[in-house]
């Protein structure tokens, strides 16, 4: 019973974060680029309770994000981009508590693996618009977006995150 | 890694599994239909209402810069104008092409006025991040509103883009500007055929390119651009403006030129659209003139 209630948190915790992406930080987008919201909460996620869980947490995320209007590539891309992001985050982690700048480090490391794999997916399957002058342009300026916003929203996910699965990780 | 249960291994196997799945059936999707597609439908199902509330939500905010920019209009006031006056120019060569057309389709007597159509509006509600290197909208009319994949997408200014998919109360619309789209152009002083392909930038200055059929017509800086329309208005309807050539430039090896088109929608601020739910007239006439030469 525990466990479907804490699924179905990380879920309404993955809708929120996709609404969030998609609806409202639009209109907070440098040159297009919008705050990778979903990608910090799978990063805050695996900074939490490990690789497994950040794995599990970046495969849900990332499926919704795949599926979820206005998205238009093929499905899979973010999932398996997010769950790569939640796995080696995840093993990046290292002691109980983790310093500030250790968790800037990691995140603005798992932003660039994220954009990249989907961006490197994007190639190998041909899909239309990935360009390389994009990639290069859109990347960078990504994971500067992502690692300013990490003070405001890691720390609250984070946070979430032990509400949610309160004790030592299971996995 | 030695204390690393090997559930654990597995576990992440499973999921690694079950994303090359996903990736692997959706990208062997034939003829636009994909095996993923019922899972699209739900979660857009679900998420489509959220997003439109959260978007209706924060209107009051994200109108206030633009309450603000109002006190910049009366400086602006003259730009404005005269840009109005560029406007009022560009349709009039519009008009001349839609003149063109109109009296070339009475000559053959196969369409009546392409202005019968039925028009859905509908807001912005999702924008589709630079990260994804797709150039797609999601907007609050669905299927219950009539609207269809394959339906034509515009603004007052032009051609936004057509209709992907649908779920109840929210449709995906492709931009123009997208670097999978491809449209049917008309230049409109010559009547000339070509396409207009996005290049799928993502930057704020968008161009298109557009390349014409004959190789040996020529394009001009001001040229306008509207669509020719494909069979049955779908997926866009003929005559709506898309945009303006800025620049020409040789094709490779020398076959024609390839011009850049500035588009008269603006993508980065995009907010009411319409959907041309039906062109009664255009599709009727057309298929009782099919069914007249049978």
């Amino acid at each position: 019973m525990k466990a479907v209630a804490r699924c179905l948190s990380v879920g309404v915790l993955i809708v929120v974060a996709v609404t969030l992406q998609v609806s409202v930080f639009d209109h907070f987008s440098l040159d297009g680029v919008v705050p990778d919201l979903v990608m910090l909460m799978v990063i805050a996620a695996a900074l939490s309770r490990g690789a497994d869980y950040g794995a599990f947490v970046g495969f849900a995320a990332g499926l919704v994000l795949d599926l979820a209007p206005p998205a238009d590539h093929v499905a899979g891309r973010w999932t398996l981009a997010m769950l790569l992001v939640g796995y080696l985050t995840g093993l990046a982690r290292g002691d109980a508590r983790p310093a500030p700048l250790a968790t800037v480090l990691t995140v603005a490391a798992g932003v660039f693996v994220g954009n990249s794999v989907f961006a490197l997916t994007g190639f190998a399957l041909g899909e239309p618009g990935v360009h390389v002058a994009d990639v290069v342009r859109v990347v960078p300026l990504a994971v500067c977006y992502d690692v300013a916003l990490t003070p405001l929203v890691v720390p609250l996910v984070l946070l979430l995150f032990r509400r949610i699965e309160p004790g030592p990780p299971r996995w | 890694m030695h204390d690393e249960p090997p559930r654990s291994r597995v576990f992440i196997a499973v999921l690694l599994l079950a994303t090359l799945t996903i990736l692997t059936l959706d990208a062997k999707r034939s003829d636009g239909h994909s095996p993923v597609d019922p899972m699209r439908t739900l979660v857009a199902t679900m998420l489509g209402p959220t997003e439109d509330a959260t978007a209706a939500l924060l209107r009051p905010i994200t109108d206030l810069p633009a309450h603000f920019r109002r006190v910049d209009d009366l400086r602006n006031e003259n730009d404005q104008l005269s840009r109005q006056n560029a406007g009022l120019r560009t349709e009039l060569r519009t008009a001349a092409a839609n003149q063109n057309r109109t009296a070339e389709l009475h000559r053959i007597g196969a369409f009546g006025d392409a202005k019968d159509f039925t028009i859905v509006p509908a807001q912005v509600i999702g924008l589709g991040p630079a990260q994804s290197f797709t150039r797609t909208v999601t907007i609050d009319a669905g299927a219950d509103d009539g609207v269809k994949p394959d339906q034509t997408v515009l603004n007052g200014e032009g051609l936004v883009g057509r209709v992907i998919s649908t779920s109840a109360t929210t449709a995906t619309v492709l931009l123009i500007v997208d670097g999978d789209s491809t449209v049917g152009g008309r230049l409109g002083p010559s009547m000339e055929l070509g396409f207009v392909r996005g290049d799928g930038s993502v930057s704020g200055d968008t161009r298109l390119t557009f390349s014409l059929v004959d190789d040996t017509a020529g394009m001009r800086r001001g040229d306008t651009i509207v669509t020719w329309g494909s069979q049955n208005g779908a997926p866009y309807l003929p005559g709506i403006p898309i945009g303006q050539v800025t620049t020409v430039r040789a094709a490779q090896a020398n076959l024609g030129e390839i011009g850049s088109v500035a588009p008269f929608v603006d993508f980065s601020s995009l907010d009411v659209v319409g959907i041309v739910t039906r062109a009664d007239a255009a599709t009727s006439a057309h298929a009782t003139t099919q069914a007249g030469a049978r």
